[in-house]
């Protein structure tokens, strides 16, 4: 970076240009950030509600009752032959993860526009913090559903742990990219579609009984199976049931097709978001 | 040339006016499907020739300049000159339109303190997390923290939570967090106008440091007086572009100067004012008592300050009331003169005429003098202007003996006696 003068520049500041001007080693450099962030959301949630980090375990316990309910015993959903609590207890945990990565990204933007308008730090961090974050409920939630597995896997034989549990911290990494994939879309598209802001949680309940939460997804009829090719999260929570509970339609196949596609969705993502974080504070 | 450490050239911001957040998905919507269809699009706008026909309006025009290592450069200008946006523009909160800035070592901004406080969290708390937003390291936090505390004088309520915290000390803390910061360039937009005059003392005492420091610091203020004190170099920008640069007293004096010749301007003719105009100022002349126009006031004699109004609906107005706000040579306020604390609002007024405000003696220091015009009609403001008018004060034998005291003493004359007592 030399001028006419032959200086050097440490930095230049220039109008937007292109698609391609995304700066993801910014994000290492603001690690401290990051780290702060997660560790706000986290303090405040403990301070602020009376239940603090009891409310990650009461929502998806009561979620869980009322799908066995509403789904078991009321509609009579097939569950692969698993006791109905631990079948519908398995898929809302992983489908929270991804569903609150998401819901708790898309509005990066316009909720933190006050921050955004006063001072200059990657705006990734934020929609990455909050992932982060995310991460410390579904450790709850999943120690939760751990000790109701342990309790089930001993009094109950049904259940047949996969060596495939070792790939636990990858479905992680893919639902919480998924999540963010999707969540700094919508939330670069709500700085100029305000509406959009109020389908998205509906948009997420609808998209969860698209994925085998509710039901498996071999209870589906063969015609409509191509569905789940089309919804990446279809994979994730079969492949998380598959390998705690043994049931489930999984193939490495119909995997990486979603894997590609996560990966896509990010890529595409920061695209938009760093396109969108250079002229978002005009259009506030 | 190898000292400068901003480099700032060509800059253009274009701000477009009314697509601002109009865009609902609905009526994108609607609009597809229409011309899918090949119908008329239900969301044009009739007669409009094409949808890119929105006002554009540029916030910044063409401005260059340069800072060398250890200036402290201050930029000022009328509201709406573009300071807030060149300032966006070099903390990187939004991105030029055209042009370049060009940055030698770390830079922090300051637009705001207290940014991103949390009000759970405690004030120790609320120092790790500014301080990384504004872009200090953990490990720079902590090295600083004992000297952030102790500048902020909140060593007993550090570990509670802000949101119990006084505002007073709420600005304290984070004006602290943000004084140690240590980047090559510090850009600081009003901050000094919060908490209490000892405190705001000590945070002008502290930037002045850093300037002997051999950092460079970027500062835009309305208040004069801390511009010139702080400030070596200066920037004027006038409606977007640069009306003079270079050294800090040249430039105060011209944005001074710009200020009281737009001020002489006929009041009639002023647009920047504010209200219903139920009531409308035409005009301001200076009478002496004999009912004389005048130019100018001889210190120690009598004035008359009139004002000739207009009513909108040319009927009776009651319940008037008018103030005026005398200011000095760098915007501060010296006194002000009302007719409600005089007891003396209008109850009615007839649809034209003259207000006069009569002054028996002047006592303020030769010189020139602006005010700001205040009405209200039935309780709603009418009419009000900002810089409505100049007075020039010529000398005089006030005391009697032909002299003054020292003009930096102050620009208050007294009328005082003195004796003494066995």
């Amino acid at each position: 970076m030399n001028n006419a003068h032959g200086q050097k520049w440490d930095k230049i500041i220039r109008p937007r240009t292109g698609w391609f001007d995304i700066h993801p080693e910014e994000l290492w450099e603001y690690r401290d950030l990051i780290g702060l962030f997660v560790w706000r959301d986290f303090v405040s949630i403990y301070k602020q509600t009376i239940l603090g980090p009891l409310w990650y375990i009461i929502q998806p316990l009561l979620t869980t009752v009322v799908f066995t309910v509403i789904f078991g015993k009321v509609a009579k959903l097939p569950t692969d032959g698993l006791p109905p609590f631990l079948f519908y207890l398995s898929g809302v945990i992983a489908w929270r993860y991804f569903a609150d990565c998401l819901n708790n990204t898309a509005n990066t933007f316009v909720g933190n526009a006050h921050i955004f308008g006063k001072v200059y730090f990657p705006r990734l961090t934020v929609p990455v913090s909050v992932v982060i974050s995310n991460l410390i409920g579904f450790g709850i939630q999943f120690l939760l559903f751990f000790v109701i597995l342990l309790y089930y896997y001993t009094y109950a034989t049904v259940i047949h742990p996969q060596p495939a549990i070792f790939l636990l911290p990858i479905l992680v990494i893919q639902m919480a990219v998924l999540g963010l994939g999707f969540g700094i879309i919508v939330s670069s598209l709500t700085t100029r579609y305000s509406d959009l802001t109020h389908l998205v949680g509906f948009g997420v309940q609808l998209w969860m009984f698209a994925t085998p939460v509710v039901y498996p997804a071999s209870s589906l009829p063969e015609k409509w199976k191509w569905i789940l090719l089309l919804n990446p999260m279809a994979p994730v929570v079969e492949a998380f049931r598959y390998a705690f509970l043994g049931t489930g339609m999984i193939n490495l196949q119909n995997w990486l097709i979603s894997l590609a596609s996560t990966v896509c969705i990010l890529i595409f993502g920061v695209i938009l978001f760093s396109r969108v974080e250079k002229s978002f504070m005009d259009t506030v | 040339m190898s000292d400068t450490v901003i480099q700032v050239e060509n800059l253009w911001k274009e701000y477009r006016l009314g697509v601002i957040n109009h865009h609902t998905l609905t009526r994108d919507l609607q609009s597809w499907w229409a011309r899918v269809r090949g119908k008329e699009d239900p969301n044009s706008q009739i007669g409009s020739v094409s949808t890119e026909s929105e006002d554009r309006f540029w916030a910044l025009r063409d401005v260059s300049f340069e800072v060398k290592q250890g200036d402290i450069l201050g930029i000022i200008g009328r509201n709406g000159a573009g300071k807030s946006t060149l300032l966006k523009i070099l903390s990187q909160v939004t991105a030029p339109s055209k042009g370049e800035v060009r940055f030698k070592g770390r830079i922090a901004s300051l637009l705001e303190v207290g940014t991103g406080f949390h009000p759970e969290l405690t004030g120790r708390e609320n120092i790790f997390l500014n301080g990384a937003i504004l872009g200090m390291s953990k490990a720079d936090i902590r090295k600083k923290l004992d000297e952030i505390i102790a500048f902020a004088e909140i060593e007993k309520f550090i570990d509670t939570p802000v949101k119990r915290y006084s505002s007073g000390m709420y600005v304290r803390l984070a004006f602290a967090v943000a004084a140690h910061l240590e980047p090559e360039i510090l850009i600081i937009d009003e901050v000094l106008a919060v908490g209490d005059a000892q405190f705001q003392k000590k945070c002008l005492g502290k930037m002045e440091n850093v300037g002997k420091e051999g950092r460079t610091v970027l500062f835009v203020s309305h208040n004069m007086a801390a511009v010139l004190g702080l400030c070596s170099q200066g920037v004027l920008l006038e409606q977007g572009s640069i009306a003079s640069k270079g050294k800090v007293t040249d430039v105060v004096s011209n944005y001074l100067d710009a200020i009281s010749s737009s001020s002489r301007a006929s009041i009639a003719d002023r647009t920047d004012r504010k209200g219903n105009q139920q009531l409308t100022f035409t005009s301001f002349e200076l009478k002496n008592s004999d009912g004389q126009i005048i130019d100018n006031v001889r210190l120690g004699k009598s004035v008359d300050l009139v004002f000739k109004y207009q009513s909108s609906a040319a009927a009776e107005l009651r319940n008037v009331h008018v103030a005026i706000g005398i200011h000095g040579k760098f915007d501060e306020n010296l006194f002000h003169l009302s007719t409600s604390v005089q007891g003396a609002d209008f109850e009615y007024l007839p649809p034209s005429g003259e207000i006069i405000c009569r002054l028996p003696q002047l006592p303020l220091q030769p010189g020139i003098y602006c005010f700001n015009l205040f009405s209200t009609v039935g309780g709603e403001i009418s009419d009000w202007l900002q810089n409505a008018g100049t007075i020039e004060i010529e000398t005089g034998n006030l005391f009697g003996s032909g002299k003054l005291p020292p003009p930096d003493q102050g620009p208050f004359l007294v009328s005082h006696s003195w004796h003494y007592n066995t």
